[in-house]
């Protein structure tokens, strides 16, 4: 069986600038993998790439099909969802509008179900769903962009430094909510994080980039023991 | 009194005109963040085609204008097709130069085809007054514009906020790229923006010849276009209700203001409508409606 996501030699970047020289990984279903780095590394590029956002060269397969050429509106109706850096939230609407609009790739009827089930999980969203949500917390944001991406009830889910600007305790409750997305549901998750401790705690395992190209890969509980990750990643 | 009340009427006749053409840039703008340039021009073919309509092929005058929203519409979806969707829309030199364009390819094909002599318009809404006060009378006119914004504006609103191309418009004008990440074709909901804001400009259009004072020519709308930009961005750009609100502030500078000041020559009544709008974004930077840029992270 092929894996929910294989990128082979993967080219490109914005315009002459080229981020990403030739990358080689891949996700199984229902693993959480991450990809480490520091900042320049080419991940978001490489997130970017995946979901059709930027032109690339080289090979995305979704559970076998090449999906390099095609357009986001139609990976995200292959089942790709995407939390871009920095929530990408629709900030002049409701709350309920953002949820509503995650679903729009789908036709079934269980929408209202999907948004009821997501109330439940953050009540903070149910209380603001008339607001905007550009008037919500970081941290709010941040649940009604991942709530907004599983909306579309994506088979792999690709998250962009979910932590990035959180308060400790809000990451950690996020990242025991991605686990339990994972386990609960079999959704593939592949994240992105500089927060290298918290992203290999819930990862099978990972991947480090460095300059456009994987440097080191392996099995998080093995990296996250490794000297050197430790060391780079880890500042212990 | 019965002159100040006269020229009340007139402001709100005019205004309710402006406000049409403005709302119409309000969704082009609510898309794209651009001021189309073009609008007035668009909206002066759609009066055209009305008039060939009802003239020529002897359709009645609501229903004329009614096909000519939709031919206007089909009409704009292509332009933005091959016109505008190749360049980068987050680039707006380039965009705003095409409807400059636009603007003047458009007039001048309309003079060849049509000549640049007035010509006369059929009515849309009764004549004669609904009310009289000694000399001050409301028109049938006035009435009957003010209804047409009023549903305009309220059917608008139910397309934006309760259908799902209406969302999608929503989303794409909040966040571009979040929008194609949840599987909204850009393109193509920007392209329903460009058709259903000349559908709205070409009722604008109709409706402001259709007064009998008036008569149509390619240049009609460059007035109007202006006092429309004025408007729209009085009303913040990006709100409909503001756009509303914006016209009927115009239509008042222009029948209130300049009358009463005396150092205001008539002439300038145009200057004086745009140094009102300077000094309303000088304290209000998004205008009286608009959304203030939000950002907290």
């Amino acid at each position: 069986m092929s894996p929910m996501l294989e990128v082979k030699d993967l080219r490109g970047g914005y315009g002459l600038v080229k981020v990403l020289h030739g990358l080689d990984f891949h996700v199984n279903e229902s693993e959480v993998v991450v990809i480490l780095g520091a900042n320049g590394a080419g991940k978001t590029t490489t997130l970017r790439a995946i979901s059709g956002m930027i032109q690339t060269t080289g090979s995305v397969k979704l559970a076998g099909e090449e999906i390099n050429s095609a357009k986001p509106a139609d990976i995200v109706r292959k089942g790709v969802a995407h939390v871009p850096q920095g929530r990408g939230t629709f900030p002049e609407l409701s709350v309920e509008d953002n949820l509503t609009v995650g679903a729009y790739a789908r036709k079934d009827n269980e929408v209202q179900a999907d948004m009821d089930k997501w109330y439940e999980i953050y009540p903070v969203l149910f209380e603001r769903r008339t607001q905007t949500a550009g008037s919500l917390s970081g941290g709010e944001q941040q649940m009604l962009a991942v709530a907004r991406a599983l909306m579309s009830r994506p088979e792999l889910v690709l998250l962009d430094e979910p932590s990035l600007g959180l308060a400790p305790l809000i990451v950690e409750d996020l990242f025991e909510r991605f686990a339990e997305i994972n386990k609960k549901s079999g959704t593939t998750l592949l994240v992105v994080e500089q927060n290298a401790q918290l992203a290999l705690g819930i990862a099978d395992r990972a991947y480090v980039l460095e300059a456009g190209t994987i440097a080191i890969e392996g099995d998080a509980a093995d990296l996250i023991d490794d000297d050197t990750i430790r060391k780079v990643y880890l500042g212990i | 009194m019965q002159l100040f009340v006269q020229r009340l009427f007139d402001a709100l006749a005019n205004g309710s005109t402006y406000a049409l053409v403005a709302v119409a840039l309000v969704l082009i703008f609510k898309a794209t963040t651009l001021v189309n340039f073009a609008q007035g021009e668009l909206a002066m073919l759609g009066a055209f085609v009305t008039l060939v309509l009802a003239y020529e092929q002897g359709i009645p005058m609501w229903l004329a204008v009614f096909l000519a929203m939709i031919i206007l519409g089909v009409f704009a979806a292509g332009v933005e097709r091959v016109l505008i969707r190749p360049f980068d829309p987050a680039d707006h030199l380039p965009l705003v130069i095409i409807t400059l364009g636009l603007f003047l390819g458009i007039n001048a094909m309309a003079g060849i085809v049509w000549r640049f002599d007035p010509r006369s318009f059929p009515e849309l809404f009764p004549s004669g007054n609904a009310f009289t006060w000694g000399s001050a009378s409301l028109r049938w006119y006035t009435v009957f514009t003010v209804l047409t914004v009023l549903v305009t504006i309220g059917l608008l609103q139910l397309l934006l906020n309760k259908t799902k191309i209406g969302l999608a418009f929503r989303a794409v004008s909040s966040n571009l790229e979040s929008s194609e990440l949840v599987g909204i074709r850009v393109g193509p909901t920007l392209q329903f923006g460009w058709a259903l804001a000349a559908a709205v400009g070409t009722l604008g259009a109709a409706v402001y010849v259709a007064d009998p004072f008036r008569q149509l020519e390619p240049s009609i709308m460059l007035r109007v276009l202006i006092f429309a930009v004025s408007a729209a961005a009085l009303g913040g750009l990006d709100s409909l209700w503001g756009a509303l609100a914006g016209g009927i502030a115009i239509g008042a500078i222009q029948s209130l203001v300049v009358p009463y000041v005396p150092f205001i020559p008539n002439e300038l009544g145009l200057a004086a409508a745009v140094v009102v709008l300077m000094l309303v974004l000088l304290v209000r930077p998004a205008g009286l409606f608009g959304t203030p840029a939000v950002s907290r992270v």
